[in-house]
């Protein structure tokens, strides 16, 4: 080292590595509390960082120092000098200031802690929306209550907890057995046009009735109509009429203990045959106004988690 | 005339506290640039249009903040507490009512404050930019109106809504995404309401009040146009533009010329 010619004892070049060396141990840390995939995220860090800082730290001892010929440099003062021969003059080793340094390193503190506050703030904002969307199942009552070929408007609570405000129409008919199983259209109200409540076009045929908080309302409509822009649906559900671009949604069911339980509304395209002999495909609830099948629902890619 | 003993000593007594705060702050001298400025002498009442906006924004505000004392963002009491502001509690069918039609008002002055900037060329050159953040302010404005529309929670409230979502939803590819955002689900639930709340009284105004702020800073920074009809010529002059392009602040020089100046 005796070729050095300064004065000052020898140190290792300013470097990034630490900072980076640092994260990764306080992940270690974090995640050594939070979860296991974050330490192994923080140790690899810490190692990949820790590599390149010790490599830049023993440089200078794997391979001889460089010879840097002094810079000599004019003093630009007079304001006649040709541009070309300015910047000719001002060519020199790149160097890493400090205050470069410090101008980087405040600006990545900074967006370090603005990301950390930022994303579980921004997640939290969005995310509630795409989990926990499981809708329990509901009892609608026993089965008698919906006597065969008869629509019944049944009113429930989707989820009892939230109370009224998750207050749900649909339109049950009781298609008989298929085979040895029951059968049962359960139409969802929500227009699939955008969501306005769709009506029975038929005055109710009986008196209302009540299980539990579940309203029953006997009805034989001719047809199925939304009043907010006049969709039209026959009695499968089937648009007949007006904007709506797809069939009425439905609901899954099930029998337990002789009572009939929606589960899950479900999409479908279009709808062959009526009554227990319909036949359709299934796809995952969409939002309204969305097409489900054909070309236009390459429009809509991505199913959105429920 | 001369000024008075009486006269001088009364305005020290006025100017001192002003010669104060200016001294420590600047904020007399920041006032007179935003009050005391030159306008065309052919300005005319169009041209408080958008001064008119403001006023409409301003009191959106306050009756809002009083609003907020009241209401209640639950499912289940939002609807009671709404019937309580209209009936029960002094003054309140007042503000709710300026509220509920200061909110049109809003709109519709927008809208007027638009077309007047339209038909008078006031969109052009310098003042592109602030054509781009009144254009923001509307669509803010407007996303105040869907949000703020559910808040009475009533049938006409929630299925309006229910549309306006599901509007929002038939976008293609993230349109769901965006109606799902909105609702907080796969339905209007006990979220949404406080969510559109939150958005209504926070976040919107936020941004209004910072886009009003910059909108009126290009304003007393570019000056007030006059009316096409005038006889004045708009603007002060203008540099004669070099070959290779007009200097800009940012890039000192003219293209192409070496010269370092």
């Amino acid at each position: 080292m005796s070729e050095h010619h300064d004065e000052k004892p020898h140190l290792p070049p300013p470097s990034l590595w630490p900072i980076g060396f640092a994260i990764g141990i306080a992940c270690v840390l974090v995640g050594l509390v939070v979860s296991w995939p974050v330490t192994a995220i923080g140790a690899l860090i810490a190692l990949v960082f820790g590599f390149l800082w010790i490599r830049d730290v023993t440089r200078d001892m794997s391979a001889p120092a460089p010879t840097v010929e002094p810079v000599r440099r004019e003093l630009a003062d007079s304001p006649g000098v040709a541009a070309g021969e300015v910047v000719a003059a001002q060519e020199e080793p790149e160097t890493y200031p400090r205050s470069v340094f410090l101008e980087l390193s405040t600006l990545g503190l900074g967006a370090a802690i603005g990301g950390l506050v930022t994303l579980p703030v921004l997640g939290f904002a969005v995310l509630p929306a795409f989990t926990n969307q499981d809708i329990p199942e509901a009892d609608l009552g026993p089965m008698d209550q919906y006597p065969q070929g008869q629509f019944v408007i049944a009113t429930y609570l989707e989820d009892p907890k939230l109370g009224e405000v998750s207050r749900r129409t649909v339109f049950v008919r009781n298609n008989g057995f298929l085979g040895e199983s029951p059968s049962f259209t359960i139409l969802y109200s929500r227009c699939v046009h955008l969501g306005c409540p769709v009506q029975p076009n038929g005055p109710p045929v009986g008196e209302p009735s009540k299980y539990k908080t579940v309203e029953l309302t006997p009805v034989q409509p001719a047809s199925f109509g939304c009043p907010c822009h006049g969709g039209q649906y026959d009695t499968e559900g089937r648009r007949i009429a007006g904007p709506p671009v797809r069939s009425m949604d439905r609901l899954e069911f099930s029998i337990k203990n002789g009572n009939l339980w929606v589960g899950d509304p479900f999409s479908v395209g279009t709808v062959e045959g009526d009554g227990k002999n319909a036949v359709m495909t299934k796809y995952g609830h969409a939002t309204p106004g969305v097409h489900v099948d054909g070309i236009s629902a390459w429009l809509y890619p991505i199913e959105v988690p429920r | 005339m001369a000024k008075s003993a009486r006269r001088a000593q009364i305005e020290t007594v006025v100017l001192y506290p002003l010669d104060w705060l200016e001294e420590r702050s600047g904020l007399v001298g920041g006032i007179k640039y935003f009050l005391f400025r030159k306008v065309p002498h052919d300005t005319n009442w169009m041209q408080t249009l958008g001064s008119a906006s403001l006023t409409a924004f301003l009191v959106q505000a306050i009756t809002g903040v009083v609003l907020a004392m009241y209401y209640r963002p639950d499912p289940a009491t939002a609807y009671d507490s709404v019937v309580r502001i209209t009936n029960d509690v002094t003054l309140g069918w007042l503000v709710r009512g300026m509220h509920k039609w200061g909110a049109s008002v809003f709109i519709i002055l927008m809208f007027f404050h638009m077309a007047r900037v339209f038909l008078f060329g006031a969109y052009k050159y310098p003042r592109e930019l602030n054509w781009i953040i009144g254009v923001l302010l509307l669509v803010l404005g407007m996303l105040e109106g869907f949000t703020g529309y559910l808040l009475p929670f009533d049938q006409t409230a929630y299925w309006a809504t229910v549309v306006g979502i599901n509007l929002n939803g038939t976008a293609p590819f993230l349109g769901p995404f965006l109606a799902q955002f909105l609702q907080g689900g796969a339905n209007i639930g006990e979220d949404t309401l406080a969510k559109f709340y939150a958005i209504h009284m926070l976040l919107v105004p936020g941004a209004i009040i910072g886009l009003i702020t910059l909108h009126l800073y290009l304003v007393i920074r570019l000056g007030v146009t006059s009316p096409p009809w005038s006889d004045t010529a708009a603007g002060r002059d203008r540099e004669p533009v070099e070959p290779g392009g007009r200097a800009g602040l940012v890039r000192p020089a003219a293209r192409g010329n070496g010269e370092a100046n």
